[in-house]
């Protein structure tokens, strides 16, 4: 191909150069050109290498159906793969290279693959995984397992880079009235009307320039123009744009490349952006794609559409070479014949049709192109370069090789394909038109309608008209509030002056050709016939069985050849065959774009306790549990978090230790029947609680098991202070909205979420009443006789903070929880710990915690893990027998009353100085149960008792083990332990500290 | 994305809620025999059609709401107030007043 740039012509700036790099050498091309015009312009052919066989591939089309220039953008971690040349705007230095060849595009060590083509047939991969035959028949996928690193490595397109994305990318959101996809002429016009009735019309166009098709027409407006025009009218742009999907409710999502085509772009700038747009009304503008005709070697450099042909020469200035044959099977290549005829190029046009109307003769006789009808192309001469064309000639019903051609570019019209992607997406089925050898849009009843080419109006000036009509219909939907019925019954496709033959493939009845149909997956004519004859009869199957449009390019090329050629095969019509379903997004989108600004520390909300910062002085190592940053422990110089822990344990047994519980769930639960509500949701009475203490309750779920626990304290007789573990405080908070809304809406209770109103502080060991001692106003308020265990006071501190306490432990000590209003958190903290370490006491995390609790058998959501009952986790006395509650009928199903059902326990190992894991199986040393009789859910070193200890569940409970060897199996970290199983109570199983 | 209208904020995506369950299952008294139990509790119908679903408006009002949703377009039908008082004055002509909704706080 000797393609070049002219002197004149097109939108290009020849005023403003660029630089940019090709495969390391650097090229010039112009302001306004795309990466394709500008390798076209500098005469570059070979761009790519193919999929599979690695056979050389140029420029195809001018849009974004390419299948043969996907490149390989930037460098480094900016290194973009399977980038479309023809979409990507040039910038000054742009660095591209070609992919999938080695060393190079123009000479790849690859290309054996193609000698080796019909190893590499449809279902190739399928094939593999079944084991050659015959040695390998049902055997499997030994040579699989061989080769795939080979085939991985050989197969393929380009690499993505492996280092993460120094890009920022956005979401963004936003409404309109009508949003209209496309801004050719169709939808241009569209918009205008739309803007005009004074209605809030957003016009999106995935190209920089505005204008669509308009862009080729002479003397075309130039794409600034257009966008004055429009913006003087009303309309909001937003071009660089693709609409590339339609969801639910007239959802559009939309990816804005705010800085692809920028060289240097500032700092603040995003590179794309993510919009989620909500519409009223959806035109779709989105115009169609010239097919290609399947044919011999119809993927050599030097052949594309003659729509693209005339994009690079009308839009770009590049005439693509100098002898041109172009190929057509309708009346749309002869302006582009003519076109490039008066540029320069020396034209022969071969029309498929027998015979062909007086006006296109009239272009033919005016022009000196020279015509063959009833002719086709057949097979191209050349491998990487297009040298000339083997030309078939129609006999009526089969096509026969008659003559040769010399040329360096191969233009193929094989007819129209409307863009019903976005319309598909809605599920709604295309409809065949045979006239017109395409799909056009099928009848949705949502406020979208097609107009313009993707409904199958070929004209320019029609399409204005359509675009006009379907904006009136936009129009008149939302100001009179038309139903969604009658925008379908309005609609309809329009008449058509196209007239086209069908024309999906020219055979050739030598056995080694090839001739594609998706290029981009080197999926071919013969591929589909053997997919056919080895039994797929259904679409959907040949398109996974084949790859046949599953390529980045969705099939927007290939899928109607395809389909016609299936349709052959099987001796049907091309409906009856079916149709694909075309799925989001349209053009590929970035995995950046989706996430957005959730990557890194934003991946997911973080949340902070009020103490976070004072924790975090303190030397808090913090720990992230679900949402929720905690301390974990609080390190001294040189300590590691085992020596931390043990620490923080036996100085809170032995004096005092102070921890942040807040992010423990907290529920106000108000109103004159909140004790009535109470007493339905726990499984424990709380009719009975009096006003200044709390009660430990536990939730069932409706299906009788365990829900959450917690204590729930009694402020008045109408006021009750709910706490909830931290991993179900909102899962609790909604459950208790949904029995007051739903099963018991004449209950007249209130409840609030309280979480984030008070910061929660644990202070516990023998030494934690002097703690509160030292702040409290009234000291007598504190006594174990004025103050027990489970009680509930206002305490007022000396500086006059009112904080709640309630008398309860977690870790089994003596120990209060003091509730403090948020903002005062730091400061009462802050007060509480400078007497404690006066004590001798300390600061201690989650890991302590932990320890405290599994040494009293304390259960958290490592027990309750959704499949547990009050009875497994010893808890069966906490069910009152003497009233209903939530959960109580279907907590005595017969199978959940099984003895043998794994129970709570406690675990030592059989030599004290060995340990064991969490997630470890336990298994009875005689039990025949292969899957093991149980699990073990919590493992600390406990410093009370020197050792090693657990907990965990096992069948029948600790009376079921009394002096039976139990093993900790723990297959994965290859440790089997010799475990004991005692009572899960096993620190002061009396709970004396707690109430001393 | 399903765009809910729901009755106390107006439209919101569906981000906003959470998916509670079939709004026609008659949760049965607390007193109820255990076979009225496993059916409210385990026994559903695969809708293919419309369905009242009840959704809850976590990220917004916190109410809950009966949706009727069709299972195959997703295409919602009606909205209302799951508590009945509230679904009884929301349709009364007082509520329809602009501010009277402040009536209900």
């Amino acid at each position: 191909m000797t393609s070049r740039r002219l002197n004149v012509g097109g939108f290009v700036d020849r005023e403003q150069p660029l630089d940019f790099f090709w495969n390391g050498v650097r090229l010039k091309g112009f302001s306004g050109d795309t990466l394709a015009s500008a390798l076209l312009a500098n005469g570059k052919s070979v761009i790519g290498r193919s999929f599979k066989y690695h056979r050389p591939r140029g420029v195809m089309s001018a849009g974004v159906e390419e299948s043969g220039a996907l490149v390989t953008l930037g460098a480094g971690d900016r290194s973009d793969a399977n980038v479309r040349a023809t979409t990507q705007e040039l910038y000054q230095g742009l660095i591209a290279k070609g992919q999938n060849a080695w060393p190079s595009v123009e000479f790849d060590l690859g290309a054996i693959n193609n000698l080796l083509g019909r190893f590499f047939a449809a279902g190739f991969y399928y094939k593999t995984f079944m084991g050659i035959p015959p040695f390998e028949w049902g055997s499997g996928t030994g040579a699989w397992m061989w080769y795939e690193k080979f085939i991985r490595k050989a197969a393929g397109m380009g690499r993505a880079s492996r280092l993460p994305d120094p890009d920022n990318y956005e979401h963004a959101h936003d409404y309109c009235d009508v949003l209209v996809v496309g801004s050719g002429p169709t939808g241009e016009a569209a918009a205008i009307s739309i803007a005009d009735a004074g209605l809030d019309v957003i016009l999106v166009e995935q190209d920089s320039s505005l204008g669509g098709n308009s862009l080729v027409l002479d003397e075309s407006l130039s794409s600034d123009e257009r966008l004055a025009y429009l913006k003087s009218k009303g309309v909001r742009v937003m071009s660089r744009t693709t609409a590339f999907g339609i969801y639910d409710n007239l959802v559009v999502g939309l990816l804005e490349r705010v800085s692809d085509h920028i060289s240097d772009p500032p700092a603040y700038l995003p590179r794309q952006r993510f919009w989620i747009f909500r519409s009223r009304f959806i035109i779709l503008a989105t115009g169609a794609i010239e097919r290609h005709i399947a044919f011999s070697n119809n993927d050599r450099p030097g052949v594309m559409t003659a729509n693209a042909g005339c994009i690079y020469l009308k839009r770009f200035g590049v005439l693509v070479g100098e002898q041109v044959t172009m190929a057509t099977t309708n009346d749309s290549a002869y302006q582009v014949a003519a076109d490039l005829n008066k540029a320069g190029a020396s034209v022969t046009l071969l029309d498929a049709r027998p015979q062909i109307s007086s006006e296109l003769t009239d272009i033919i006789q005016s022009s000196g192109i020279e015509l063959h009808l009833s002719a086709a192309p057949f097979d191209v001469i050349g491998r990487s370069a297009t040298r000339g064309l083997t030309i078939a000639k129609s006999d009526g019903s089969h096509w026969k090789k008659a003559f040769e051609k010399k040329c360096d570019s191969i233009l193929v019209s094989g007819g129209w394909s409307p863009v019903i992607h976005l319309l598909s997406h809605r599920g709604v089925k295309p409809i065949w038109h045979p006239t017109d050898a395409c799909f056009l849009p099928g009848a949705t009843d949502e406020s979208i309608v097609v107009a313009g080419a993707a409904a199958g109006v070929w004209d320019n000036v029609d399409c204005r008209e359509s675009g006009e009509r379907v904006a009136e219909v936009a129009i008149r939907t939302i100001k009179n509030g038309l139903s969604s019925e009658s925008v379908a019954a309005t609609m309809g496709n329009s008449g058509t002056k196209s007239s086209v033959i069908p024309l999906y493939e020219v055979r050739n009845s030598k056995k080694k050709f090839k001739s594609f149909v998706d290029f981009q997956h080197d999926v071919t004519s013969n591929d589909i016939r053997l997919a056919h004859k080895e039994g797929y009869v259904s679409v959907e199957h040949l398109k996974r069985y084949t790859t046949l449009g599953m390529a980045t390019d969705g099939g927007k090329m290939g899928n109607v050849v395809g389909l016609a050629l299936m349709a052959e095969a099987a001796g049907k019509e091309i409906p009856d065959v079916g149709t694909t379903v075309f799925r989001p997004p349209y053009t590929p989108v970035s995995i950046g774009a989706l996430a957005g600004r959730s990557v890194g520390k934003n991946f997911r909300p973080l949340r902070k306790t009020a103490l976070h910062d004072w924790n975090i002085a303190h030397g808090a190592v913090m720990i992230e549990t679900g949402l929720w940053q905690r301390p974990w422990y609080y390190p001294q110089a040189g300590e590691t978090i085992s020596e931390a822990y043990v620490r923080e344990a036996t100085i809170t047994r032995r004096s005092v230790g102070i921890c942040d519980v807040t992010s423990l769930g907290k529920i106000a639960v108000q109103g004159p029947d909140a004790t009535e509500f109470l007493d339905r949701i726990y499984t424990n009475a709380f009719a009975k609680l009096a006003v200044g203490k709390a009660r430990y309750g536990i939730m069932l779920r409706d299906d009788g098991l365990v829900m959450d626990d917690g204590t729930t304290w009694r402020l008045s007789e109408t006021d009750y202070f709910m706490t909830t573990t931290t991993a179900h405080a909102a899962q609790v908070m909604a459950w208790l909205e949904e029995l007051l809304q739903t099963r018991w809406p004449s209950l007249k209770v209130h409840v609030t979420s309280v979480s984030d109103a008070w910061v929660g502080i644990s202070v516990s060991g023998p030494k934690s009443r002097a703690v509160l001692e030292s702040v409290s106003s009234n000291v007598d308020h504190l006594s174990n006789e004025s103050f027990p265990f489970m009680g509930v006071r206002e305490v007022f501190l000396k500086d006059g903070v009112e904080c709640r306490v309630a008398r309860i432990s977690f870790s089994g000590e003596l120990g209060y929880e003091v509730y403090v209003p948020a903002d005062f958190g730091s400061h009462v903290m802050e007060k509480l710990w400078v007497k404690a370490a006066e004590l001798g006491g300390c600061l201690y995390g989650l890991e302590t915690l932990g320890t405290l609790r599994i040494e009293k058998g304390h259960v958290t959501g490592a027990e309750l893990d959704g499949r547990v009952t009050l009875e497994d986790a010893g808890l069966g006395k906490m069910a009152s027998s003497k009233k209903l509650f939530i959960g109580s009928t279907l907590r005595r199903r017969p199978e959940l009353l099984r003895q043998d059902r794994p129970k709570l326990v406690g675990i030592f190992p059989r030599d004290r100085t060995t340990m064991f894991n969490a997630g470890a199986i336990l298994k009875g040393a005689d039990s025949a149960e292969e899957c093991g009789d149980g699990w073990i859910t919590a493992v600390t070193h406990s410093p009370e008792l020197g050792h090693w200890i657990g907990l965990g569940f096992i069948s029948g409970g600790h009376s079921a083990w009394t002096n039976k060897g139990v093993v900790s199996l723990d297959p994965v970290r290859n440790r089997n332990i010799d475990v004991e199983i005692v009572s899960p109570h096993m620190v002061d199983p009396e709970g004396v500290r707690q109430r001393g | 994305m399903i765009r809910i209208n729901c009755p106390f904020c107006g439209y919101r995506d569906h981000s906003e809620f959470t998916y509670g369950r079939d709004a026609t299952v008659d949760i049965p008294g607390l007193d109820a025999s255990s076979e009225l139990w496993v059916e409210a509790v385990f026994l559903r119908d695969n809708i293919d059609g419309i369905q009242h679903e009840l959704w809850h408006h976590v990220h917004g009002c916190r109410m809950w709401i009966v949706v009727s949703r069709d299972t195959n377009s997703h295409k919602i039908y009606s909205v209302d107030a799951a508590h009945q008082d509230v679904k009884r004055l929301l349709e009364s002509e007082d509520v329809l007043v602009p501010g009277a909704k402040d009536t209900l706080s």
